[in-house]
């Protein structure tokens, strides 16, 4: 087939009718530019949503759970094997709260390959004494540095710096709203009180801001060495072994994996947050189905403008087939033509989609709960742009084709006897 | 005995739209190389139908069509189209040049379609043709910038640009004036008898079949004469 000619002949159509052309390639140019825009924005809002939560949220979490003791006495004596036993009102023994052998959990996940790193945490609930009243709170005892790193501590320190709860001792960074309550800022001192009844005075050297109100309300964040000291452990003592792993959906198998390994509780992020799941991956639905319905919008225009101009051409696509261009050979021209609306409309919409996001960008977004963030995010993931890039291909395609085939079809006698 | 170009064997055609109508009956004839034939009859004789039959372009037809000794019944589409590329030029009534091209493009598309030469021998062998029908001037212009006797000079020009074993046209002359009509016969003429050049033209002009080699006389879808 004589490609040169069916590109040469399809683009003196094309610009014979350039206006037409130009709006179909418009139309296409819009829907782009529309998915682009809308995808980088829904997805940006979503990981920012997401983030909020997510980021800061383990991807496996081992810990003691306070739970009755599944293995009562009576079902380990031999005696009892072949009985059934019934235990009447079992309770929960305030058992140690820690993991057993911490240290050497630890070493035997951080050699896990699937693992990108961990964080050990204590967790021991307080009383903030403000004056003449008691404020129930939390004091999450953290390796600062790992929490940084794995899940983004540093970004919700909004006053202070968080490095200071390792290098002063006796330190601690408050939630905003916490800090809100008792009237403290950075200097002060705030009086805890444990569960066991100690009265602890700490230095503020932060404040904390999630984005969470409840959370800030009550959460705040001391060293390891500081929270053991709080609640007279000694420096084994960890609660809680925060894990991210480098897949998130490996999260449910790894966190069965470890529970029967060590002999813990384990709870993955799927089953903590299935929510969020949920709610993002609705919002992305919505998203994909009105940027492709933009599409097979501009679809039907191409399809419009090509059956057009296809009744316009009806003479020369007689004296093409007269002179010896086949059935196909005309297909083939007004496919082309299709295809060129669609490349150039699509590509300057990726580009345009490009420009808008980029300007949403810009536009300042304060929120008092969301402390990082200062502009409308957009998430600028090449996916989106290669989807819109086949999608339109894909509809221009198909607008093209239906018309080129009956372009195809035209019988020449008709038309040059017809006149 | 000279060389047969084309060749007819019992060829009918009817409409079936809405009642059958027979068009064509039983059509038989034979076009020697170097022939300038014209086929004349009345308005519905069916002497275009028969054209476009002869044509290649039309393939609804019982009967035998035979082009350069090579069968053209039962065959495909796109090798029907190759042959009318090759073998068959045509000239119509209504000039029927691609309007988004200049005249010289206009020429040059079946001779780049047929690829026996490289771009600029076809561009060669288009402004000969032009320059042999005087309008190598014109090469250069948009089609529709064209007048009509211009233009349907250009479709000569475009009909010969693959050396066609045949050249037909369909009333090349019904939509010029007089003196229009008069180069374009012309031109036919000087191309049946310098180049040899085969030449099937339907008309109902009488004067352009007197003066052409042979006449073939339809009535009511049969040759009466010939």
């Amino acid at each position: 087939m004589n490609y040169k000619l069916i590109f040469s002949i399809s683009k003196s159509m094309l610009l014979a009718r350039l206006r037409q052309t130009s709006v179909a390639a418009i139309g296409v140019t819009f829907s782009i530019c529309m998915f682009i825009t809308l995808l980088s924005f829904m997805t940006g809002l979503n990981d920012l949503l997401d983030g909020l939560i997510l980021n800061r949220t383990a991807h496996v979490r081992l810990f003691n759970e306070i739970k009755p003791n599944d293995k009562q006495p009576i079902n380990t004596s031999a005696d009892f094997k072949n009985t059934y036993n019934f235990v009447q009102s079992v309770k929960a023994v305030n058992s140690r709260k820690e993991l057993y052998n911490s240290e050497a959990i630890m070493n035997a996940v951080k050699k896990d390959d699937r693992v990108l790193g961990l964080a050990p945490k204590i967790s021991a609930p307080v009383f903030f004494n403000g004056g003449s009243v008691d404020i129930a709170g939390v004091i999450n005892g953290i390796d600062v540095e790992a929490e940084s790193k794995l899940f983004f501590f540093n970004d919700y320190v909004v006053k202070g710096t968080s490095i200071d709860i390792k290098n002063v001792s006796n330190s601690i960074v408050l939630g905003k709203g916490l800090a809100d309550k008792l009237l403290v800022n950075i200097g002060d001192v705030v009086q805890v009180i444990t569960s066991q009844g100690e009265q602890f005075p700490l230095k503020v050297v932060g404040i904390f801001q999630s984005g969470l109100n409840d959370i800030d309300k009550v959460q705040s964040f001391a060293s390891i060495a500081t929270a053991q000291k709080l609640l007279g452990k000694n420096n084994n003592y960890i609660t809680d072994i925060q894990i991210k792993l480098h897949d998130v959906k490996q999260a449910p198998e790894i966190a069965k994996e470890y529970s029967q390994l060590f002999e813990t509780d384990a709870e993955d992020i799927q089953t903590a947050n299935s929510q969020f799941e949920t709610g993002s991956s609705v919002r992305t639905i919505i998203s994909y189905s009105v940027g492709i319905t933009l599409l097979i919008v501009a679809g039907f225009g191409i399809y419009n403008i090509l059956n057009m101009m296809i009744y316009e051409k009806m003479e020369s696509i007689a004296i093409l087939k007269a002179t010896g261009f086949s059935g196909k050979d005309v297909q083939l021209i007004f496919i082309v033509i299709a295809l060129t609306i669609g490349i150039i409309g699509g590509l300057l919409g990726l580009l345009l989609g490009f420009s808008l996001s980029s300007v949403i960008d810009q536009i300042p977004f304060n929120t008092a709960s969301l402390p990082t963030i200062t502009t409308y995010p957009i998430n600028y993931n090449p996916k989106f742009y290669i989807i819109g890039a086949i999608f339109s291909v894909i509809t221009t395609f198909l607008a093209g084709w239906f018309p080129a085939s009956k372009a195809s079809k035209v019988d020449p006698v008709i038309i040059i006897r017809g006149k | 005995m000279s060389e047969i170009i084309l060749q007819a064997k019992n060829i009918n055609k009817s409409f079936h739209d809405p009642i059958t109508i027979p068009v064509l009956k039983d059509i038989s004839f034979t076009v020697n190389k170097g022939e300038f034939v014209s086929v004349i009859g009345k308005s519905g004789c069916g002497k275009s139908t028969l054209l476009y039959i002869l044509s290649t372009m039309d393939t609804d037809y019982q009967g035998e069509l035979f082009i350069d000794n090579e069968t053209m019944t039962n065959k495909k589409e796109a090798k029907l189209a190759q042959i009318r590329n090759q073998k068959i030029g045509f000239v119509f009534q209504f000039h029927y040049l691609l309007n988004e091209f200049t005249a010289l493009q206009n020429v040059m598309l079946p001779g780049l379609k047929l690829k026996k030469y490289s771009e600029q021998e076809v561009e060669h062998r288009a402004m000969e043709r032009l320059k042999k029908l005087g309008i190598e001037q014109l090469a250069l212009k948009p089609a529709n910038q064209l007048s009509g006797g211009e233009k349907q000079r250009v479709a000569i020009a475009r009909a010969l640009i693959n050396d066609p074993a045949i050249i037909m046209g369909d009333e090349p002359t019904g939509n010029l004036d007089k003196r229009n009509g008069q180069i374009v016969f012309d031109i036919f003429k000087q191309l049946a008898e310098e180049l040899n050049q085969t030449l099937l033209i339907v008309t109902h002009d009488s004067e352009f079949a007197r003066n052409s080699h042979r006449i073939i006389e339809m009535e009511d879808g049969r040759i009466i004469k010939q």
